[in-house]
């Protein structure tokens, strides 16, 4: 109940706030010295909300089918795509994670790459993997493997994090009991890395997300949302509130995704529910 | 079969080897340890005595020497399961009840669901924990958490029981309370204890025999009593 009243709370200081400075904010921006400090708070940029929640339920073009439809569509495309792209991430992070834990040799080689990984500019190689679409997989895979591709970081490195963190005593314990590493890693560390997997994961989701939606728009995906976005924000000239449709949508998604991590928490994380941990 | 529960033979021990910071921890160590013996090591800190008692579990590997645990290598004995260890800080898993925390020794060796949680049960009626099976490890205070530790370490009932310091931590009226049930438990179950402290009351206290262990020149330790 609580929780319901400050969420709705947020969303109200939130609409409070777009129509506060559109009704405050100079229409052209604030401009100092040459530079735009605050942007323009016209009809055209900053369309009012309530334009936005009429266009949702209004057609998307004349007689078709109403934007919410259209924009419900392409989330739940994108959806099952950020859900392929973050569970092979996941899967990838922890095997990653494991095989560092295991052999110092292999933190040492592969970790700066996997640092590495994540300073290529995504849209420099989003149209390399968007050439294995048609030959190799489905281009919705590919936009997959995109996704994918950022959200292994974040795993790879938290739960490494985690699975290094069971003090010298837990694990001479284990030792103590004749346990094995693969022993070890399923009764102590692997738990033990628990608190650190779920903030990682929730990196993850939003890293899916995001990376669905660049993939989908520079491999050219189409029926997603973020192909919605390109095409739609090619009308904000003449139909501002559009583009924010597709952009409510976008949001939509990542809440849901982040949703559903909390509830993959609830049943691990019993025995504390709330715990601090620094992770990264 | 021999009723010698620990022989150490003329270990040494030195930590980083060949490096500058090369540590003689200890030298030329002969001690022994009987069937059902309590046997308190004793000396400052820094003197040796929990290295030794590493040792006996294979925790660590001796420089020189051997070390037998019912009659055979320490590393054969670990890998049997022969001893039951507990440290200065209790170590549990605090994301298992206390019961599984206690059940975790009998998990590793495989046995029946039904028959752990039947033994764990026993085991925490023994440090009078019974009722606090189904509580999580942050739940309790230090000298409880202690005392489940202390029952993880006898659940697989080993003939020999390695003890670090394990009342160190705790304040003084919880440490006797805890020093009086842990004798009874070993006079109860026939156990050999190796058991480290400082404290010379409570080696006086607890032990058959009391072993010290002279700081400076490590080695030889010396028996009083």
């Amino acid at each position: 109940m609580r929780r319901a009243l400050s969420v709705l709370a947020g969303l109200l200081a939130a609409a409070l706030l777009w129509e506060g400075y559109k009704a405050a904010g100079d229409p052209e921006g604030t401009v100092l010295f040459g530079v735009r400090v605050l942007p323009r708070a016209d009809d055209l940029s900053m369309p009012h909300l309530w334009t936005i929640l009429r266009r949702l339920a209004d057609p998307e073009l004349a007689g078709g089918r109403p934007v919410w439809l259209v924009v419900l569509d392409a989330c739940l495309f994108t959806l099952g795509v950020t859900a392929v792209g973050f569970a092979a991430g996941a899967l990838i992070g922890l095997v990653l994670a494991a095989a560092m834990q295991r052999f110092r040799i292999v933190e040492r080689g592969l970790l700066p790459y996997v640092i590495l990984s994540q300073t290529v500019p995504l849209v420099a190689l989003a149209p390399l993997i968007a050439g294995w679409g048609g030959t190799l997989m489905p281009p919705w895979a590919t936009v997959a493997v995109i996704a994918a591709y950022l959200a292994f970081f974040p795993v790879a490195v938290g739960m490494l994090r985690g699975l290094q963190s069971p003090s010298a005593g837990g694990v001479e314990l284990m030792r103590s009991y004749a346990a094995g590493w693969w022993r070890t890693l399923v009764k102590l560390r692997f738990p033990a890395a628990l608190p650190y997997l779920f903030p990682a994961l929730r990196l993850a989701g939003a890293a899916a997300v995001v990376g669905a939606v660049v993939g989908e728009i520079s491999t050219g995906t189409r029926g997603g949302i973020g192909r919605l976005i390109i095409e739609y924000s090619r009308e904000a000239t003449s139909d501002p509130a559009k583009v924010y449709t597709a952009m409510l949508g976008a949001a939509l998604l990542g809440l849901l995704v982040a949703g559903a991590v909390s509830l993959l928490e609830v049943p691990l994380m019993r025995h504390r529910r709330h715990v601090e941990v620094v992770t990264l | 079969m021999s009723d010698l529960a620990v022989v150490v033979d003329k270990v040494t021990k030195v930590f980083h080897q060949g490096r500058p910071d090369e540590v003689l921890a200890l030298s030329d160590v002969d001690l022994t340890v009987a069937d059902g013996e309590f046997v308190s090591l004793i000396g400052p800190s820094g003197c040796g005595k929990s290295t030794l008692l590493r040792l006996i579990a294979d925790l660590i590997e001796p420089t020189t020497g051997t070390v037998a645990v019912a009659d055979r290598p320490a590393a054969q004995a670990r890998r049997d399961q022969e001893y039951g260890i507990a440290f200065q800080q209790a170590g549990l898993f605090e994301w298992r009840t206390v019961r599984r925390n206690v059940e975790l020794p009998l998990e590793l060796r495989g046995m029946p669901r039904d028959e752990r949680k039947a033994k764990a049960g026993q085991m925490l009626e023994l440090v009078g924990l019974a009722d606090f099976a189904g509580h999580y490890p942050g739940q309790l205070s230090g000298g409880m958490q202690q005392r489940v530790a202390i029952a993880r370490a006898l659940a697989v009932q080993p003939p020999l029981l390695l003890m670090d310091e394990p009342f160190g931590a705790l304040d003084e009226m919880t440490r006797e309370r805890l020093q009086g049930e842990l004798l009874g438990i070993c006079a109860k179950t026939r156990t050999s204890t190796v058991f480290v402290t400082h404290s010379i009351s409570e080696a006086v206290f607890l032990s058959d025999r009391v072993v010290v262990i002279r700081p400076g020149r490590a080695g030889s330790p010396r028996r009083s009593r």
